[in-house]
C-alpha cells in the first residue's frame, strides 16, 4: 500500500497545566483496599503504586491537563481487564482506560482517586481472516499494526488518523477516530462489527462479531465513540478493506483560501468522491515550508492535496476532471504525482504541518472543529478576524472534503494574557462552527478539554438522554468519570450495590440526575 | 385485542385531544377504526401531530394515561418484528413530513419523520444526489418514510459500499415516552461529540423513543450504471459472489438470489462511475463471474424475496401469511446460508427463497408447504390457509446452524403470523440482551413505547 498518511502528532507544546473542573474527591481507604487486592490479584509487577512511576501516565496528548492517577494497572488481557473494573465496582473507585495515549481531548486524563487501566500490553491480532476480510485485534493493537499485517493480503484497516503509527485500535473504537481518508471510508464506527466488553460492573460481554447487524440495539453503535464512559473494550472484530487498485495524488496551489474552497465544491459538486482533500493556508505553508521544505507552490494563498483511489479505470477518468476543476477554480499549479516517493513529498507538507507550526511559534492550541463544507471560506474569514481582533495568528489546515477544521492558534506562553487570548479565540472558533450548523469536535474528542462546550452544542434534555444511556451501562458513573458531560451527574436509580448515599452527591459536588 | 380487552388503561381521548390542541393546534386526534391496527393489534386512539411540540404533548399525555404508544410511518412494515403487548395510541408521523434543509453542496438532508423516502429521493435527486437506502420497491411505492425507513433498521444492495442506513444517519431527534425531545449528532458528515444515539436508534422498532427529525449523508448519484448477471450452482454462484466483493473492481453491490425449490442462484454485480470505467469494470466483472453485462436490473433487485408479481406468480403482492426473516452471515458464511436453504427445504417441505447482499445481510422468505416449483407459494396458500409453524421454526433453525456462532451469522423473524411466532424463537440468541434492557429501562422505565415488540421482550 502506499505511504499515504501523515503521522503528524500535535502535542500542545508548553501549554500551561490545568485541573480538569473539580475532582471528585473519593476515599483514599477505598483505593487503598483496592490496591492490595488488585496486587494480590494480578501481581506488583502490574500494579504500580510508585508515585513516579504513576506520574508518567499524568497526561495523554493533550499535555495541558494533567492528573498523576492514584493506581496504574498494566493490563495484560481481558481477565485483568474485568478483574480491574469488578473490584473497581466493588470498591466505588472510578477508572480511566488509556491506549497509546495519543488522544488529543484529555479523554485518557487520569484520575488522582482512581485506577488508570493501560491496555498497550494488549498487543495480539487474535485473528486475520483475510477471505472474510475481519480482523479480530487486542484494543492494545496499533491502528498501523493491523494494515502492516495485512497489506500483504492486498487489504488495509481503513480508519487512519494522523497519529496511526502510535495510536492504538481500543483508543481509534473509544474515540471513533477518523483520518484524512475517511470523506469516502468513513470512520471507525463503520469498520466495527464486534465488541468484547468489560461493563462497568466488570462482566465480560461479547457484542457482534464477524457477521453484520447483531440483533437488538446497535450497541456497536454506542460504544463506539463513547470515550471510554461504558466499559472497557478488551477485544475488536474489524473490518479489512481491499487496497484500491490505483491511488493518484496531486498537489495544487491557489492565490486564495476562496479559490480552494471552490474548487473543493466544483469537485464534489461533480460527484466525484476522493479519498482525501486536504487544504493548507499560507501560513500552514510557511511553517511546512521552514520545517520540512517542501517545496509547495511559492505564492500560494493556499493549496489542496486530492488524493483518489480505487479501480484504475475510476481513477484515470476522475483525476482528469479533478485537475480540470481545480484549474478552473483557479489554480495557478498543479502538481501530480508520478511515483510513490513524489506522493510523498506532497503528502510530507501536509504530515508536518502541525508539529511545523512550532517552528514560527512558541506555543499553539489544536483546535478541532466542523462545519458544514459550503460554509468554509465565511467561515474562515470569520476566524481571520477573530483572531485579528485579539492579535493573535491562527494557521488553517484541514481536511476540507468534510469541514473538519484543524485551525492552530499561535501564541507565546511567555507573554502575559497571550494564553487567555489564544483560549478565548479556540473558543470563539467553536463558536463560528457551531453558529454554521457544525459541530466542536470532528475526531478528536470531547474528553476533558471539551465537556464544558456540550451545553453550547446540546440542549439540557439532549445531554439528559445521553446521560441516561450512561447510566444503563454504568449506574455508579465510575467510568472515565469528567468525561464529556459538563456536569457530573448520578444515575437516579442504582442497583442495591452502594449503600447510603453518593460520597459526591454528599459533597454536593454532584447533582442525582 | 385493545388496550381495554386486555386490561389495560383506557384511553381519554378527550385529554389526548386538548394536549394536542394546546401545542399543535393543527394536529388531529380520532377514535381507530378496523384500519388501524399494528399487527393485529387495535389501538384505541389514532392522533397526527404535525409538530415536534404535538408529538412530546401527546406522547406525555398517553404515559400520564398508562397508554402505551406506537409510532406509523407509511406502515409498510408494521408487521415486522413483534406486534405490540398494547397500542393504546397510535401516533402518524404524516404530518410531520417536512425536508427541513438540503444544502446540496453539502451533500446532506434533514427531514422530519413522516415524509415519505420517495418524496425525499425525488426532491434531493433534482441535484443529482440520492440517500442511498434502496428500500425494496414495495415499501418504498407503499410511502415507507423517513422514520419507518430508520425504526426499521432498513438497508439495501448498496450497504456493501456505502454502508447501511445506520452509517448514513448523521443525527436523529427522538421524543422519549415522557414528552422529552432530545437531538443527538448533528448535520455535518463528521462529528464526535457526545453520544451516537442515532445508531441506537436505527433498527429500533419504535421501542426508545418516536423518532421525529434526521439528518442524512447523501451520496451523488453516478452517471453510470452496469450489472452483471450470471446464474449456476448456488455454492459456485455464491463462491464468484465472495470474489467480486473481495476484488478490487469496487462494486456497488453485489445481490444473490434463489428462488425457493431452485438448484440454481444468480448474482448480479452493480457497477457505478464514469461511463467509460463502468464498462471496463463489468468487462472484468463479467470474466471473473462467466456473467453478462446489462444495462438494466434484473426484476427483483432490491425487492423482498416474497415481493411482487414477478416471485409470486400473481398480482397480488405477498401472501398474507408470508414469512420473512433476516439472516446475516460473513462472506464465507453466504455459501454455507445458502446450502442450508436448499437443505431446509427437503428436511422441512417448506420453500425457502434467498435474496440479498454478498456482504452478508440476506432476506429469507419461507413459504406454506408445497411443492417445487421455483416460487416461494406457487398457487398462494395451502388449505389450512397458513405456514406451518413446525415447518418455519424447523427452517429457522436449520438456518441457524449454518452459522458456527451467532459471532458469524443470525437469523431473526421480520414478519410472520402469530400462530407461527408462537413456535419459533423469533429473535435467537440476542448478545448484550442486559444491557439493551437496561437502555430500554433507563429511556423509557414505564414501557410505553411499543411495548414488546423488540428482542427479548423489550
Amino acid at each position: 500500500m502506499p505511504d499515504r498518511t501523515p503521522p503528524d502528532r500535535t502535542p500542545g507544546r508548553g501549554t500551561p497545566a490545568r485541573a480538569p473542573g473539580p475532582v471528585p474527591a473519593q476515599t483514599h481507604e477505598a483505593l487503598g483496599a483496592l490496591t492490595a487486592e488488585l496486587v494480590g490479584a494480578l501481581g506488583h509487577e502490574h500494579v504500580i503504586t510508585d508515585h513516579a512511576r504513576r506520574r508518567t501516565y499524568e497526561c495523554d496528548g493533550l499535555a495541558a491537563y494533567r492528573v498523576v492517577p492514584g493506581l496504574v494497572v498494566l493490563a495484560r488481557h481481558a481477565a485483568d481487564v474485568a478483574t480491574t473494573v469488578r473490584a473497581c465496582a466493588t470498591h466505588g473507585v472510578p477508572f480511566v482506560a488509556r491506549g497509546s495515549g495519543t488522544g488529543l481531548s484529555g479523554g485518557a486524563l487520569p484520575h488522582s482517586e482512581g485506577v488508570l487501566v493501560v491496555t498497550s500490553q494488549m498487543r495480539d491480532i487474535r485473528e486475520l481472516d483475510v477471505p472474510d476480510q475481519r480482523a479480530v485485534v487486542d484494543p492494545g493493537v496499533i491502528n498501523l499494526q493491523l494494515t502492516a499485517a495485512t497489506s500483504g493480503d492486498g487489504h488495509y484497516f481503513a480508519p487512519d488518523p494522523s497519529s496511526q503509527s502510535v495510536c492504538s485500535i481500543g483508543g481509534n473504537v473509544a474515540e471513533n477516530s477518523g483520518g484524512a481518508h475517511c470523506l469516502k471510508y468513513g470512520f471507525t464506527t463503520n469498520h466495527v462489527t464486534g465488541l468484547d466488553l468489560v461493563t462497568p460492573a466488570g462482566d465480560r460481554v461479547e457484542i457482534g462479531g464477524k457477521a453484520p447487524d447483531p440483533p437488538g440495539y446497535d450497541l456497536l453503535g454506542a460504544l463506539v465513540g463513547s470515550e471510554g464512559t461504558l466499559g472497557i473494550v478488551t477485544a475488536a472484530t474489524v473490518r479489512l478493506t481491499r487496497l484500491p487498485q490505483e491511488v493518484r495524488t496531486l498537489l495544487a496551489g491557489f492565490r486564495t483560501i476562496d479559490d480552494a474552497g471552490a474548487a473543493t465544491s466544483a469537485i464534489i459538486a461533480a460527484g466525484v468522491i476522493p479519498a482525501a482533500i486536504e487544504m493548507m493556508d499560507a501560513l500552514s505553508i510557511e511553517a511546512a515550508e521552514k520545517a520540512v521544505r517542501c517545496g509547495y507552490p511559492h505564492g500560494a494563498g493556499a493549496v489542496l492535496v486530492i488524493e483518489l483511489d480505487g479501480h484504475e479505470a475510476d481513477v484515470a477518468g476522475e483525476f482528469d476532471d479533478v485537475v480540470r476543476l481545480c484549474e478552473e477554480a483557479g489554480a495557478f499549479e498543479v502538481r501530480v504525482a508520478a511515483d510513490d516517493a513524489e506522493r510523498a513529498l506532497i503528502w510530507k507538507g501536509r504530515k508536518s504541518a502541525f508539529a511545523a507550526v512550532g517552528r514560527i511559534s512558541p506555543d499553539y492550541i489544536v483546535q478541532d472543529g466542523v462545519i458544514p463544507r459550503t460554509a468554509l471560506p465565511q467561515v474562515l474569514r470569520s476566524i481571520t478576524e477573530l483572531g485579528d481582533a485579539a492579535g493573535v495568528r491562527v494557521a488553517n489546515v484541514f481536511h476540507a472534503g468534510d469541514g473538519n477544521l484543524h485551525p492552530l492558534v499561535l501564541f507565546d506562553g511567555s507573554e502575559p494574557g497571550a494564553v487567555e487570548r489564544a483560549e478565548e479565540v479556540a473558543g470563539g472558533i467553536l463558536d463560528l462552527c457551531l453558529e454554521h450548523g457544525g459541530s466542536i469536535t470532528g475526531e478528536h474528542g470531547v474528553g476533558a478539554d471539551k465537556a464544558k462546550h456540550m451545553p453550547r452544542m446540546f440542549t439540557d434534555d439532549d445531554l439528559a438522554v445521553m446521560q441516561a444511556v450512561r447510566c444503563a451501562f454504568d449506574p455508579d458513573t465510575l467510568a472515565n468519570p469528567g468525561k464529556i458531560f459538563p456536569t457530573p451527574r448520578l444515575c437516579g436509580e442504582r442497583p442495591g450495590r452502594r449503600q447510603g448515599e453518593h460520597p459526591l452527591s454528599e459533597a454536593g459536588v454532584a447533582e442525582v440526575f | 385485542m385493545s388496550d381495554d380487552a386486555s386490561g389495560a388503561a383506557r384511553a381519554d381521548t378527550d385529554r389526548l385531544a386538548a394536549a394536542l390542541e394546546r401545542q399543535d393546534p393543527a394536529g388531529e386526534v380520532r377514535p381507530a377504526g378496523p384500519g388501524d391496527a399494528v399487527d393485529g393489534v387495535r389501538p384505541q386512539v389514532v392522533a397526527r401531530p404535525t409538530s415536534v411540540a404535538g408529538v412530546s404533548a401527546l406522547l406525555a399525555e398517553a404515559a400520564s394515561q398508562g397508554l402505551a404508544a406506537v409510532a406509523r410511518g407509511g406502515g409498510t412494515a408494521l408487521d415486522w418484528a413483534a406486534p405490540p403487548e398494547r397500542a393504546g395510541l397510535l401516533l402518524e408521523t404524516a404530518g410531520l413530513d417536512r425536508l427541513v434543509e438540503h444544502e446540496a453542496g453539502d451533500l446532506v438532508a434533514v427531514a422530519e419523520a413522516g415524509l415519505p423516502v420517495a418524496a425525499l429521493l425525488e426532491t434531493v435527486g433534482r441535484s443529482g444526489q440520492e440517500l442511498v437506502v434502496d428500500l425494496p420497491p414495495s415499501r418504498l411505492a407503499g410511502g415507507s418514510t423517513v422514520g419507518g425507513t430508520l425504526a426499521t433498521g432498513s438497508s439495501g444492495p448498496r450497504r456493501l459500499q456505502r454502508g447501511a442506513l445506520r452509517d448514513l444517519v448523521l443525527g436523529a431527534t427522538v421524543v422519549l415516552a415522557d414528552g422529552t425531545v432530545a437531538a443527538s449528532g448533528g448535520k455535518v458528515v463528521k462529528n464526535v461529540a457526545g453520544y451516537d444515539l442515532a445508531k441506537l436508534m436505527t433498527g429500533s422498532y419504535g421501542t426508545l423513543g418516536v423518532i421525529v427529525r434526521a439528518a442524512f449523508r447523501l451520496h451523488p448519484v453516478r452517471p453510470a450504471r452496469r450489472w452483471v448477471v450470471a446464474t449456476g450452482d448456488p455454492a459456485d454462484v455464491a463462491t464468484r459472489a465472495r470474489d467480486v466483493v473481495t476484488s478490487q473492481l469496487a462494486p456497488a453491490a453485489v445481490e444473490l438470489d434463489r428462488s425457493a425449490w431452485s438448484r440454481e442462484a444468480t448474482v448480479a454485480v452493480l457497477l457505478e462511475g464514469q461511463e467509460a470505467a463502468v464498462v471496463a469494470r463489468a468487462r472484468e466483472a463479467a470474466a471473473l463471474t462467466g456473467g453478462e453485462v446489462v444495462s438494466t436490473p434484473p426484476e427483483w433487485w432490491a425487492a423482498l424475496p416474497d415481493d411482487g408479481a414477478g416471485v409470486l406468480g400473481s398480482g397480488e403482492g405477498r401472501p398474507a401469511d408470508g414469512v420473512l426473516v433476516k439472516a446475516t452471515a460473513t462472506l464465507t458464511g453466504v455459501v454455507r446460508l445458502l446450502e442450508a436453504a436448499r437443505a431446509a427445504e427437503d428436511t422441512h417441505g417448506a420453500g425457502v427463497a434467498v435474496r440479498g447482499t454478498a456482504a452478508g445481510v440476506l432476506y429469507v422468505a419461507i413459504g406454506p408447504s408445497g411443492g417445487p416449483g421455483g416460487a416461494v407459494a406457487p398457487g398462494g396458500v395451502t388449505a389450512s390457509g397458513g405456514s406451518d409453524p413446525a415447518a418455519v421454526a424447523g427452517v429457522v433453525h436449520h438456518l441457524r446452524a449454518a452459522a458456527p456462532s451467532p459471532r458469524d451469522g443470525t437469523v431473526t423473524v421480520l414478519r410472520a403470523p402469530r400462530a407461527v411466532r408462537a413456535a419459533v424463537d423469533a429473535w435467537g440468541p440476542v448478545a448484550g440482551l442486559d444491557l439493551m434492557r437496561a437502555i430500554k429501562h433507563r429511556l423509557d422505565p414505564g414501557r410505553n413505547l411499543a411495548p414488546g415488540r423488540f428482542v427479548g421482550g423489550i
